[in-house]
């Protein structure tokens, strides 16, 4: 495989952006089996991060720590820092809910749902408690707007969300999200499930949501991470299976000059 | 080369031919059933049949208070066991941790299915009708087949909850709504027509009991219908039970009348059940 690296030039980096997301010496378990092992890293505000590495390494886990998401399956155990806008999200007081709403996530496979296209978008802010049905319309046309699938679907937002095509129901879901006016996106293999032209349309939705949002995208797909990506997170398994961070940082630079061997492997496609 | 392989063929078409053989005794018994049933029955079967009161001890008249007895008490058992049996079937699913003690309380319930009838009637007999003072009447009847219709409800809510995909329950999670908003507005509409199935089929197994109502309250001729929770009540099976083996004399007719009576509310339960199951089942593949 031959990895196309005409990364994005317009890096956001260049900004100087401030960290959004932080953790520190993370160690996640599933019972004694250890997960993620010691992970640090900083992931900068409206940006794109990529967390890349092969199968099992633990990036949706790794995705999973900054809503919390792990959380639902017993017996995990979460040691280290996570930080959002620099408050621990794993302290006693965090309202959980709180923080899923300001910390989106999108699935790997599409999960509109079984409900109307409106009602789906308009879940999140009944659910907040937003009652008026003018301001949710308003809401719903923003946020179909934003996930750039207003013009398909506005003749049939009183239609089943699961008639809507694979690529639409995942913009779908980032329409969702969007309406609860997150800060951040976590996306687990958005596009894995999608058709090509399809996985372009999020691909372009993406640059556009960090103009407001930061995003992170776990992906298996090269390519893709260094089409959208700003920042690229290597994961990889240790011995033990315990994840471990490799290389983090700009994507252009870990594309073209990876300062570890293991990182030019995967990425040249020679194992993974 | 022939020989084994036409010997193969051979098992194989008497396998086929023994399992098919079976399919159609078992086919052959069920329509026997009905067919006899309705044979003997339809003919008495007509509208002063089902809406006037029984007289000369059932041989003449018909079956109204029977009728209506039957189905006050499948209402009270859906009353009561409905809410208590979807709420704890949401509990297991939803809440309970998956330990050891959830896994035997599970056990537990599912065993409760198994309690033959008559003992539900004793238990009945002496919690409600004894204990709680409510006479033979028609509330305690209500609550004793509502007991022994829980294992039924709970364990189908359960399942039917767990059948709801992960991917909507974390779909909602995920954009901040509380677990019981996501279970309020995402997994319960989608487990309701399953939960329904299980309470339906529960109650129409409830209609048909005799055993249990025989001591919490059925009278076989009770002059008009239950006024108040706490009267005795005239219910099919147990009219039907009375009819048969008591009542010397008995035209043969009224009696398979009665049967089929008792059959039709039951099947007309089972065909709804599978009816709400279908059609929940069309919708979400679509």
């Amino acid at each position: 495989m031959s990895v196309n690296l005409a990364v994005s030039n317009d890096s956001k980096m260049s900004r100087n952006n401030r960290v959004k997301l932080r953790t520190e010496q993370l160690n996640l378990y599933y019972g004694s089996f250890q997960a993620l092992r010691d992970v640090t890293l900083e992931i900068p505000e409206k940006a794109i991060t990529a967390i890349i590495g092969p199968s099992g390494c633990g990036k949706s886990s790794f995705l999973r720590v900054f809503n919390r998401m792990n959380d639902l399956i017993s017996n995990v155990r979460v040691e280290g820092c996570v930080g959002l806008d620099g408050i621990s999200i794993y302290q006693e007081s965090i309202d959980i809910v709180d923080l899923r709403k300001k910390v989106g996530m999108v699935f790997q496979k599409p999960n509109p749902f079984p409900m109307s296209v409106f009602e789906n978008v308009a879940y999140g802010p009944r659910r907040h408690g937003m009652k008026n049905r003018g301001k949710l319309e308003e809401i719903v046309e923003r946020s179909l707007r934003q996930a750039a699938l207003w013009d398909e679907v506005k003749d049939k937002l009183a239609n089943s969300a699961l008639a809507l095509s694979g690529g639409q129901q995942q913009r779908l879901c980032v329409a969702r999200v969007l309406a609860v006016e997150p800060e951040v996106i976590l996306m687990d293999e958005p596009c894995s499930a999608l058709d090509p032209v399809a996985t372009l349309k999020i691909e372009d939705l993406m640059r556009v949501l960090i103009e407001d949002y930061t995003v992170v995208i776990v992906t298996h797909n090269m390519q893709q991470a260094a089409r959208v990506s700003d920042m690229a997170a290597f994961l990889m398994m240790a011995e033990d299976r315990a994840g471990v961070l490799v290389e983090y940082g700009a994507t252009s630079t870990l594309f073209t000059n990876p300062r570890d061997k293991r990182t030019e492997d995967y990425i040249t496609g020679r194992f993974g | 080369m022939k020989g084994p392989r036409s010997s193969r063929q051979l098992s194989q078409r008497a396998a086929f031919g023994l399992l098919g053989l079976a399919t159609i005794v078992v086919i052959a018994i069920v329509s026997f059933i009905i067919i006899y049933i309705i044979a003997n029955g339809a003919g008495v079967i007509d509208w002063a049949f089902l809406t006037q009161p029984p007289t000369e001890a059932g041989k003449a008249g018909g079956i109204f208070p029977a009728l209506i007895g039957t189905f006050l008490l499948m209402l009270g058992t859906v009353l009561f066991s409905l809410p208590i049996g979807v709420s704890a079937g949401i509990y297991l699913s939803e809440y309970a941790k998956d330990n050891r003690i959830t896994r035997i309380i599970n056990l537990a319930i599912l065993n409760l299915a198994g309690v033959p009838s008559i003992v539900y009637g004793l238990f009945g007999l002496g919690l409600f009708v004894m204990t709680f003072q409510f006479g033979m009447s028609l509330i305690s009847a209500s609550l004793t087949l509502a007991c022994q219709a829980l294992a039924m409800v709970v364990t189908t809510s359960r399942e039917a909850m767990l059948a709801v995909p992960r991917e909507y329950r974390e779909g909602s999670l995920a954009i901040g709504a509380t677990r019981w908003q996501t279970i309020r507005h995402v997994v319960l509409p989608q487990a309701w027509s399953g939960i329904l199935t299980g309470v339906i089929l529960a109650i129409s197994r409830a209609a048909g009991e005799t055993a249990p109502i025989l001591v919490v309250g059925a009278a076989f001729l009770v002059p008009g219908l239950p006024q108040s929770l706490f009267d005795r009540f005239m219910a099919l099976p147990y009219h039907l039970y009375t009819v048969a083996a008591h009542v010397p004399g008995m035209p043969k007719g009224t009696m398979w009348g009665v049967a089929l009576v008792l059959l039709g509310v039951v099947l007309a339960f089972n065909i709804a059940s599978a009816v709400i199951r279908s059609r929940s089942g069309r919708r979400s593949h679509s």
